[in-house]
């Protein structure tokens, strides 16, 4: 098997499953006052401040959550509630074209039920934000924004945003900035202090820690609202017992992806620029979406001129290659991609797009598989699509 | 050999797809999504495009262990199938949109694809048989029995197509679907039309149709003798929801007899007026041997659960025209007639066509 969906999930690392698992084996409840809460506590405590030393960030800043979704929901709303509250006229949010759905429907959750108004920045035609068009939307609106929020990394494209100029705007304007950097963390360097931003998320499983853990970085002076009300904890942002060993291998994760980074990065890039070389050689005609230079490591992004994503991933498929079309509803339906659209494609060239994307049990092998698959593939798509007029 | 099987969500297609497995084929399951909305069709129970059909038909897939996907066709659909349904009410046709859906999609766009995806054959879960004679014959379940909606198959079609349900009733399918641990295995069966969410056929065409007053006049006098909102919501035959205002001079039922959409009259009488002795077809297809250049002796099918009656049937070139050996009522223009070859193995469908009169 051909595994290139590395961006979807990634195996996790030994290391983590088990730290995962010799404190699964241990009871205890961080909250608890009696030594099992507090031998658990101190797990978790010590995780934060791995998180916190990977990340550029002070353990204070750290609030474990469920995952990226939450993180970024709870960054979108918590900051725009608490920010509204605090000045009523503050109800705008800026955000950009090409956020991932756990930003962009939170967005557009805020604009149908809590009456924000919302400023999508647009990008180029890699994908790119423009911190100008930043400037003069906070120049024109800076009073009645509640938040900037725009992503590290795209997670289809796998363009990097400029996020440091990015923030630096939002701060000269005194406006909290989110970024959603699950798909950055462990593939280009992160550093939550030094990138100027207020929030970051991060999520455990794209980098080799579990599903279902990771942390919203959010500075001690950017108030939230909570999504989740409980017991307290996470400084009250985040109630909800804390999921001891699902964070402690979380740390392991993000500290070893911090760590291995750079090497991790040569080498994936690498084998990257021959997949992209060679599927290139195969189909000619393929377009090369996203960023050339600013980009993820591990993430080729192709346009295959009239051939359907979905006919494409089902035909790899079969051949054991695993690849990514983007999104699908909740049917399963493949949709064309809203990136790709931003990006300027028309619905024709989202509809042919596939996603491959390497990470850290990536093989040259794996490359060669799929470059032997793709010619045939595309070939049977192709004459498949062309069937889609109605006789 | 590489088969695609086609899921609805239900039990029928899960069997056949697990049957075709245990043939020694290499399936692919895949799930139809035909509504533009899925909010907007049937659920549970009464239909097969719903979120909840999609989940059955991919944990079926599971269970079987085959890949599973979902496939778009709701545009396809809504051209071929929805569209033509309301137009040949519209028309004062009366259409079988299941028919239509094997003609226009499950056996042409989907088989289409994947014979381009490099798949040899469709599988579904029809109750049909289609043995290595290549002809279509009925379901030993003759209650289940779908030959009628897959007589409009063409020899090319059928030839890439396998139902692999036509030698179990129902309840065999169910039991068997039950002991392949396929939660489906109790799941009612699906009613009516899939994409008229509350089943309520009249209203569907009068939010896409308008209403449109006509008059309903009496065949035998010729008299007015009730109102219509729209002549395309009745069909030849029916006899409830007429709202006449006078009865008739004999004080007996009265059915539909025919529509007029240019007129929007829509024409009653009692049942013995609805009797037909000679059916007009076009677009015929035959499938069952050669084509015959002589009259032939057969049985024809003229609805979906109808009875077959004896009849001698002639085959031109772009007509068919069937005379009935006893008269039968109820003939509606845009349904399919079929001629079937009675065979003690299974009654062979020799070839279909689209009424006309």
């Amino acid at each position: 098997m051909a595994y290139l969906d590395h961006a979807a999930t990634t195996p996790m690392l030994d290391a983590a499953l088990e730290a995962y698992v010799a404190t699964a084996r241990e009871v205890g409840n961080a909250s608890s006052l009696h030594a099992a809460g507090r031998r658990a506590r101190r797990r978790v405590e010590e995780s934060r401040e791995r998180v916190a030393a990977a990340l550029g960030a002070r353990p204070s800043e750290v609030v474990f959550t469920g995952g990226g979704t939450e993180s970024d929901n709870l960054a979108v709303k918590g900051i725009f509630w608490a920010r509204r509250d605090a000045a009523p006229g503050r109800s705008r949010v800026v955000s950009s074209a090409v956020e991932h759905h756990a930003v962009l429907d939170a967005v557009d959750w805020l604009a149908g039920h809590e009456g924000a108004e919302v400023g999508w920045l647009p990008v180029d035609g890699d994908g790119r934000l423009d911190p100008d068009r930043l400037r003069a939307e906070l120049t024109a609106h800076a009073d009645r924004v509640a938040l900037v929020t725009a992503m590290w990394a795209n997670n289809e494209v796998g363009t990097v945003q400029p996020v440091a100029e990015l923030a630096a705007v939002a701060a000269e304007h005194r406006v909290p900035f989110h970024t959603d950097a699950i798909q950055a963390v462990g593939q280009i360097p992160v550093d939550f202090a030094a990138s100027g931003v207020s929030a970051l998320t991060v999520t455990g499983h794209k980098l080799g820690g579990p599903t279902g853990v990771g942390a919203l970085l959010l500075a001690r002076d950017v108030p939230a609202v909570p999504l989740l009300h409980g017991g307290g904890q996470e400084r009250d942002v985040r109630s909800g017992t804390l999921d001891t060993a699902g964070i402690v291998a979380f740390a392991v994760a993000v500290e070893a992806a911090v760590k291995g980074q750079q090497e991790y990065a040569a080498r994936v890039a690498a084998l990257r620029d021959d997949l992209v070389r060679r599927v290139r050689e195969a189909v000619p005609e393929v377009v090369f979406n996203g960023a050339p230079t600013d980009r993820l490591p591990g993430n080729a992004h192709f346009s295959f001129p009239g051939c359907e994503g979905d006919a494409l991933l089902l035909l790899l498929d079969a051949q054991g290659i695993a690849c990514s079309t983007g999104s699908a509803c909740s049917a399963g339906v493949a949709q064309p991609s809203h990136v790709l659209i931003a990006m300027g494609a028309d619905d024709d060239r989202a509809r042919s797009s596939l996603r491959f994307t390497l990470g850290h049990t990536s093989t040259a092998a794996e490359v060669d598989a799929l470059i032997a698959a793709l010619p045939i593939a595309v070939e049977r798509a192709r004459r498949a699509a062309a069937l889609r007029t109605p006789r | 050999m590489r088969v695609l099987a086609a899921m609805s969500g239900g039990v029928d297609s899960a069997v056949a797809a697990a049957r075709a497995v245990q043939a020694g084929y290499d399936v692919t399951g895949v799930h139809l999504a035909l509504a533009r909305n899925p909010q907007t069709y049937r659920t549970g129970a009464r239909g097969c495009c719903t979120l909840e059909d999609a989940r059955d038909a991919r944990r079926a897939a599971d269970v079987i262990g085959i890949p599973f996907y979902v496939w778009d066709m709701a545009e396809r659909f809504h051209a071929e199938v929805v569209d033509d349904f309301v137009a040949e009410y519209a028309a004062g046709r009366t259409p079988n949109p299941c028919l239509r859906c094997n003609e226009k999609i499950k056996f042409a766009a989907v088989l289409d694809r994947a014979v381009a995806l490099g798949f040899d054959a469709v599988v579904t879960g029809h109750h049909a048989r289609l043995g290595s004679d290549g002809l279509l014959r009925r379901s030993v379940d003759l209650a289940k029995d779908q030959s009628y909606v897959l007589a409009v198959l063409t020899r090319e079609q059928l030839d890439r197509s396998i139902f692999p349900l036509g030698d179990a009733t129902k309840a065999q399918v169910r039991e068997e679907a039950a002991r392949r641990g396929l939660a489906v295995a109790d799941k009612p069966d699906s009613h009516d039309i899939c994409f008229i969410a509350d089943g309520d056929t009249r209203g569907f065409l009068a939010d896409r149709l308008g209403e449109a007053p006509g008059d309903v006049v009496d065949a035998l006098t010729g008299t007015i003798v009730g109102s219509h909102r729209g002549a395309y919501q009745y069909t030849v035959g029916q006899r409830r929801g007429l709202r006449l205002d006078r009865p008739a001079p004999d004080g007996r039922p009265r059915y539909v007899l025919s529509i007029t959409p240019k007129t929007n009259t829509v024409t009653v009488g009692p049942a013995e007026a609805l009797e037909v002795s000679r059916v007009r077809a076009t677009r015929p297809i035959w499938t069952g041997g050669a084509r015959p250049t002589a009259p032939i002796e057969c049985e024809v099918q003229l609805r979906a659960h109808g009875d077959a009656a004896p009849a001698t049937v002639t085959l031109q070139a772009d007509a068919l025209h069937a005379e009935l050996r006893r008269p039968v009522r109820g003939v509606a223009a845009g349904q399919a007639i079929v001629a079937y070859r009675p065979d003690p193995a299974g009654d062979v469908v020799l070839g279909s066509a689209t009424i006309t009169g």
